[in-house]
């Protein structure tokens, strides 16, 4: 019984924390200067918030039924091998627009179209 | 306590859908609705596993499964038209 009840106190953490880091990652979203900063809230807190739901989701069903199910692990799975591909794109396709960057970003965009200056010398 | 535990991380998820539509709104260029938009979908999904806890239900791992694959085409659809003017060259 003490331990379904530390069992329950772990999975509603879990949750909770999960809620937290989705917020975090949309405050960050809302309030970053710029497009390349903006990009950190949904490919790392976001990420992180959902993997910390799915993970609480598996060990309620685990708690609730006696056995684990391993779809949540395949969501998870999957979300965590997709993000950082929709991440590599929405930059590339946010080089090809020139989106203007905030002074206090470092680095400056790698230019794209460089090849008429190789194909000219 | 699992009850209120879920109701709390689902205003919480409200919340950063809320906030993410917000800079859907108001994004300044089209790549910045695109992030914001998949970020909905990602949040989205957290909503719907809750859902399913919410219900005591396993039911809703196939429809966080297909918003999970559907988002993620779509959004890789819509950035290979804003990169090349063209989705299969």
């Amino acid at each position: 019984m003490d331990l379904r009840f530390a069992l329950e106190v772990a999975v509603s953490a879990l949750m909770i924390a999960g809620g937290i880091f989705a917020v975090i990652g949309a405050m960050g979203m809302v309030r970053f200067r710029d497009f390349y900063m903006r990009l950190h809230g949904p490919t790392k807190s976001t990420t992180l918030g959902v993997g910390c739901v799915l993970l609480a989701s598996m060990s309620f069903f685990w708690l609730k039924n006696g056995h684990p199910s391993l779809q949540d692990m395949l969501i998870t799975l999957f979300l965590f091998i997709t993000t950082p591909v929709s991440a590599h794109l929405l930059t590339m396709s946010g080089l090809h627009h020139k989106l203007p960057s905030a002074p206090e970003t470092k680095g400056q965009p790698y230019e794209l179209d460089d090849e008429d200056d190789i194909a000219r010398n | 306590m699992l009850t209120n535990a879920i109701a709390i991380s689902a205003l919480l998820f409200m919340l950063a859908i809320a906030l993410n539509f917000y800079r859907l709104i108001i994004g300044p260029s089209i790549p910045d609705r695109l992030a914001a938009l998949d970020t909905m979908y990602v949040n989205a999904i957290g909503a719907i596993i809750l859902f399913g806890m919410w219900l005591n239900t396993t039911l809703y791992f196939e429809a966080a499964l297909l918003i999970a694959m559907l988002g993620f085409i779509s959004t890789v659809a819509v950035c290979k038209y804003l990169l090349r003017g063209d989705i299969i060259e």
